[in-house]
């Protein structure tokens, strides 16, 4: 009975401990609605200092200030694309994971559909090949016939 | 033998795309503000607070804009570039002292010597951002229309200063 009383109190402070850090993570004294729509802007963002991650992700001095400044500028009314307008005029279309199509971004874009027609034709090639080549294979003309004839007969011969 | 060159040909582009690949450095990243209006900023002057430098008074000169901060260590690298570009004196340089504190930034300058004509506070970095600074230190040069013609990343170089700066200067100034 203690022992059980032990566990549930165990169980207790550990759930405790739990809610405790789901606390810290919720964003401080910030407006919810602003907030998430600052992160989700700021996924689609590059973090300029560490290249890998997105704004959203990164600690960095300047993502922090950066995110300020989205906060400030959703505050301020502005939609979505004005706050990705602000960001590509200063820090050009890198900043964005998902750049722009137009001519100088075509290879980037359409590019891996080229080569999987590539792929594509030089697959289909390589099958039509076997298939002729396994085609010819399979009929005997009447020599190698006669051989399989005799061998079938007279199993001694086989090597 | 038609078929024994196609791998090699592949080969071959791949190598060459890869060479480009290992000329460039991916930490640069272009400016879109270049041959663009520079951003209008007002902020005080480091030496005297209560007096604030718009860049608006620039207008009419070649002007160069160092962004530095007392905890860059890149900007050790560059200062003695500039306290020797600061001696010849081509055009104005004014320090933007970005994201520091004012008395971290004084004390800098007395230790390293101060190669600036002044240097004006950013100490929440908005200018910055206007500027699309990333990394410190970044240098801008802008004509006397407030164009900004050229953006140095990263430390200025004696190579940077001879190759592309002070020839850009001088054909500024014709």
């Amino acid at each position: 009975m203690k022992l059980w009383l032990a566990l549930l109190l165990a169980l207790q402070c550990t759930l405790a401990g739990f809610a405790a850090h789901a606390n810290e993570a919720a964003p401080l004294a910030e407006d919810p609605v602003v907030e998430k729509r600052m992160v989700a802007i700021s996924e689609e963002l590059r973090c300029l200092v560490c290249q890998n991650e997105s704004l959203a992700g990164s600690r960095a001095d300047l993502a922090l200030d950066l995110k300020r400044e989205i906060r400030n500028l959703i505050k301020a009314g502005k939609s979505d694309a004005e706050i990705m307008d602000f960001m590509v005029s200063r820090y050009g279309d890198f900043v964005r994971y998902r750049p722009p199509v137009n001519p100088v971004t075509w290879l980037l874009w359409f590019g891996p559909f080229l080569l999987l027609a590539g792929a594509v034709y030089v697959l289909v090639r390589m099958i039509r090949n076997s298939q002729r080549t396994s085609a010819d294979a399979r009929t005997l003309n009447a020599d190698q016939r006669a051989k399989a004839q005799s061998l079938l007969q007279d199993p001694d011969k086989l090597p | 033998m038609k078929k024994a060159v196609i791998p090699l040909v592949l080969f071959l582009v791949l190598a060459i795309f890869l060479a480009i690949g290992l000329t460039r450095d991916p930490r640069v990243v272009p400016s879109p503000l270049i041959g663009k209006d520079a951003p209008q900023f007002s902020a005080p002057i480091l030496a005297s607070p209560e007096k604030s430098f718009t860049a608006g008074e620039m207008r009419g000169k070649v002007w160069l804009l160092n962004v530095w901060a007392s905890w860059c260590t890149a900007c050790l690298q560059e200062h003695p570039v500039l306290v020797e570009y600061a001696k010849r004196k081509s055009v104005p340089l004014i320090g933007l002292a970005y994201k520091d504190k004012p008395a971290d930034s004084i004390k800098w300058l007395q230790r390293k010597g101060d190669p600036y004509d002044f240097t004006v506070v950013d100490q929440d970095g908005r200018i910055g951002i206007d500027f699309g600074v990333y990394g410190v230190p970044e240098t801008f040069l802008i004509d006397q229309a407030g164009k900004i013609r050229f953006k140095q990343i990263g430390p200025v170089t004696e190579e940077a200063l001879e190759k592309h700066i002070l020839p850009l200067i001088r054909e500024l100034q014709k």
